[in-house]
């Protein structure tokens, strides 16, 4: 069994259904990949796996329990730890403060009479913020501000790391390094389920992907099995059969079954969305 | 029959008067976002300016009439929705609520300012008095009017807001006003609007109910306040289920007349409004929390040790002295300041560090002043009962809205503060209504403290002991733990954080430190009485902590000596009887957007003045100074990706 099962999960406000029926898992070790044009139901379905939102219909399953009605604090204390799409940094606290409150708060009443931690410096260190480590949440650069909250989620040990969108606001060469540290932590035995829009990335370093398109899940598998999945090039590029490559996500546009071409192509670079 | 008509029609007369000013408030937040607190305080004033049209100027009751809900309500409503209520949509609940109700005191002092409380005044009822009859009953035409016109104005927003584009526009502007401005809509245009509409729907509550309740500063206020019952149940956005609420409530008030005339129950009539708020705010559906932004607060420096350890010495040694010089009426004076001081630092706490509206620490005040005076007893263990007391207090607040957040968990607080006032401080078991209770002060180790100076000085020992404690809090896991939580509560519980039960252990704490206040307070004066900790005054309060700086522990303790003493100045000098009012309630409109309040302003001149004399920045310097520059003013925030 996976460490992370959630399945059938539909999510509707009022009238419109932002996530229908979709299932995902993701494996101790691995990085899963959670892809699909803006507006797919990706954030929510990460809200449901978090407890912050809870599902019309399904089930969410971690470490072999159903933890569907568990409250956000008891899923991080069973090990999810989670960064937000639209950050949620704690601004009034130093950079390394906001590392340091996140491992107070997981270790609560057991820090009494620890020794000095060094966790906190380590993972300012290995995120690659400590040079910020001094300055204030509210005014460091987005990026390194993702780079932080994903420190902090780091600082409760999960056993689940969930990263919303982790790598909008990063150069080249930081994408690149936070492309080695994921692998890293799925090496330790990390498992990773991440919202991304840089195909590089998602290429790159994910063992499985799985499609969001309209809520629901309309393709799983490797990275190779994704880029030769008709249903997902329909979604992701509407292209035509003369123009294989437009920007992103045109889901207004989608073309019939018919239209689409059976030969494979590459899937573009995609600049961030948000 | 007669009985039930007559409590039949006494309930819908009250009810009618809350749906009209609880619409009122339900317009203004559902297209603003700004809980207006001082809307009762909109009422009080076009109640007295129609007592001037229509009685000392002896304009026609329709004229006078015109002119308020036409002209003056409106154009107050625009001017507070323009410079006090400016943009307070977006600010966080703790500062759009410490703005009005500064709004709210200052209405009141400028009220006392322009009609006196010496000469008085009485309006009369539309129509003379002349009524219906109903088999034995009178329902005069008045009341009749009342009873039409909320329906008329219930059914009349309903229609505004749902069935035209004006309306439309309107809801639209509390889901996203950018939103609206692009698709042509003008969102100032629209506040602007609901201001002017808001403050003409109090100014007609007001105008009904005056010729009942009659011309006062308070009751008249308090009566809008009940109506807050009402919107609630409407959840701050429906306006039928509003108009069900304040009926419901008025009726609910108009057959309490059946209940026995028990002496427990006589405060239940007036407090029924606030216990049907506390339960329907008990009951509100859970609201999802905010994701969005880092939102960062720029607080007071907390002061390293060492400075801490100066500073409270300091003022020891301080308040010794003057307590040895002071006759004992100033020293009373003084450890009655220092008395508040403590309530304020439990604001710090809640509000300062934890970001949390409570506007009831003058109530938790009053219990432990309740405990000390019940026992009257010299065995100082009784301080710590009380203490223990409060901390059960606040805990039992705060578990019943473990779930509220913001404004739902401020009215709360408030609702709370008001039935401890009408329904517990008043009656005989504590207190009793208008009467005093005996305390008695402590004796430790064969020490009596008989004299007012040596307890002064004792209470300044714990006030700095209290305010160091705060400050050791503040700077370990605890405090951060407070911040991170105030400025994301989403990802403190994604990181493991039960912020229900830490919130219940910060309420409990804050109450005993409040309630510490209130035992030390009633034993050095020797009595206490539910006056002092009425729910209006618990306000001031607020107020007065946010103005001075809610942030720091010096701003606490300015805080609780000025509200001390401001009283004083102006008994001293009767012809200001409303400034007191007037500097409260405009200090809070003005600095309510700046948690760090005055002090900030005053270390900040002081650091400058220093700056430009070398020769005291010599004398001065020392390290921890550093620490001091980092203080700033403003909310800082910034959008995410």
């Amino acid at each position: 069994m996976a460490l992370l099962e959630a399945s059938g999960i539909t999510v509707r406000f009022g009238g419109i259904t932002a996530v229908d029926d979709a299932s995902i898992s993701a494996e101790a070790g691995t990085i899963t990949g959670l892809i699909g044009p803006n507006g797919a139901g990706k954030t929510t379905l990460f809200n449901v796996i978090t407890g912050l939102q809870p599902p019309t219909r399904g089930k969410v399953r971690f470490r072999g329990s159903d933890i569907t009605k568990g409250s956000p604090n008891s899923r991080a204390r069973a090990g999810m730890g989670r960064t937000f799409q639209r950050l949620e940094a704690f601004g009034s606290l130093s950079v390394r403060e906001n590392v340091l409150v996140a491992r107070e708060i997981h270790l609560g009443v057991k820090l009494i009479g620890r020794k000095q931690d060094t966790m906190v410096d380590e993972l300012l260190e290995r995120v690659g913020v400590a040079r910020y480590a001094q300055q204030r949440a509210d005014s460091v650069p987005t990026g390194t501000a993702r780079l932080v909250e994903m420190a902090r989620a780091l600082a409760i040990e999960p056993k689940l790391l969930l990263l919303d969108e982790p790598s909008s606001g990063l150069d080249e060469a930081e994408t690149e390094h936070f492309g080695q540290l994921l692998r890293a932590l799925a090496l330790d035995g990390t498992a990773i389920l991440m919202v991304e829009h840089d195909m590089d990335l998602v290429m790159g370093v994910c063992d499985v992907i799985h499609v969001l398109e309209f809520g629901k899940v309309i393709a799983s598998g490797t990275p190779a099995e994704i880029r030769a999945d008709r249903k997902v090039q329909a979604a992701y590029l509407g292209f035509s059969d003369e123009e294989p490559v437009v920007p992103p996500i045109p889901a207004a546009h989608l073309p019939s079954e018919s239209e689409i071409n059976a030969t494979t192509i590459e899937l573009p670079a995609v600049e961030s969305a948000s | 029959m007669n009985e039930f008509l007559a409590y039949t029609f006494v309930g819908l007369l009250y009810g009618s008067a809350y749906s009209i000013a609880a619409s009122g408030l339900v317009l203004t937040y559902t297209t603003t976002r700004v809980f207006n607190l001082g809307q009762g305080a909109i009422s009080m004033v076009m109640a007295y300016t129609y007592w001037q049209l229509r009685v000392a100027d002896h304009l026609p009751t329709w004229l006078a009439i015109a002119l308020i809900l036409l002209i003056i309500a409106p154009l107050l409503g625009v001017l507070i929705g323009r410079v006090a209520a400016r943009n307070l949509g977006d600010a966080p609940v703790s500062v759009s609520l410490v703005v009005t109700i500064g709004l709210f005191v200052l209405l009141i002092g400028i009220a006392q300012q322009i009609w006196p409380a010496d000469v008085g005044r009485s309006v009369p009822q539309f129509f003379g008095s002349d009524a219906f009859t109903i088999g034995t009953f009178r329902l005069s035409y008045h009341n009749a009017l009342t009873i039409v016109l909320a329906a008329v104005i219930a059914a009349g927003l309903y229609v505004l807001l749902n069935r035209t584009r004006t309306g439309t526009s309107m809801r639209a502007a509390v889901d996203n006003r950018e939103l609206l401005s692009l698709f042509g809509g003008a969102p100032g245009r629209v506040s602007t609007l609901s201001w002017a509409l808001g403050s003409s729907l109090s100014a007609l509550a007001g105008i009904l109910l005056v010729s009942q309740v009659g011309l006062d500063y308070y009751q008249l206020t308090f009566l809008v306040i009940d109506a807050f019952a009402a919107a609630v149940i409407g959840r701050l956005q429906s306006l039928p289920m509003t108009f069900v609420g304040a009926i419901v409530v008025g009726l609910g008030q108009g057959y309490a007349g059946y209940l026995p005339q028990w002496q427990v129950l006589s405060g239940f009539r007036d407090a029924l409004p606030t216990i049907v708020l506390f339960i329907a705010l008990i009951f509100l559906p859970p609201v999802r929390l905010r994701v969005g932004q880092i939102k960062g607060i720029r607080s007071a420096p907390v002061p390293t040790r060492f400075r801490t350890a100066q500073v409270g010495i300091a003022a020891v040694v301080l308040v010794a002295l003057l307590a040895g010089q002071f006759s004992p009426t100033h020293q009373l004076e003084l450890g009655q300041g220092l008395g508040y001081g403590l309530v304020m630092l439990s604001l710090v706490l809640v509000s300062g560090y934890g970001g949390f509206v409570s506007m009831a620490s003058l109530a938790f005040m009053g219990i432990g002043a309740a405990v000390v005076c019940k026992f009257a007893t010299h065995d100082p263990l009784i301080i710590v009962l009380a203490v223990v007391v409060c901390a059960a207090a606040g805990a039992l607040v705060a578990l019943p809205v473990l779930r509220l957040t913001g404004l739902y968990l401020a009215l709360a607080t408030f609702a709370f503060a008001e039935l401890m006032d009408k329904l517990v401080f008043q009656t005989n078991a504590l207190f009793g209504y208008g009467s005093v209770l005996n305390a008695k002060r402590p004796h430790v180790f064969g020490y009596k403290f008989e004299s007012y100076g040596p307890f002064v000085t004792l209470m300044a020992v714990i006030l700095v002991l209290v305010a160091a404690g705060l400050l050791a809090l503040r700077r370990g896991a605890v405090g951060r733990i407070l911040i991170a939580m105030r400025d994301s509560q989403i990802a403190t519980s994604t990181l493991g954080l039960n912020q229900r039960w830490f919130r219940v252990g910060l309420f409990s704490l804050a109450a005993a430190i409040a309630g510490l206040g209130g035992a030390l307070f009633a034993e050095l004066a020797g009595n206490a009485s539910a006056t002092e900790f009425q729910s209006l005054y618990g306000l001031e309060v607020l107020l007065l902590a946010v103005i001075f700086g809610v942030t720091s522990m010096t701003g606490a303790v300015l805080a609780g000596m000025a509200y001390m003493y401001l009283p004083i100045f102006t008994s001293q000098h009767p012809s200001l009887g409303g400034v007191t009012f007037l500097v409260i309630g405009g200090g809070a409109v003005l600095l309510g957007r700046d948690p760090n309040g005055l002090t900030n302003y005053m270390f900040s001149g002081v650091r400058w003045l220093l700056g430009r004399l070398p020769v005291l920045e010599r004398i001065t310097h020392r390290p921890e100074r550093v620490v001091l520059r980092q203080e700033s003013e403003q909310v800082v925030s910034h959008g995410a990706a």
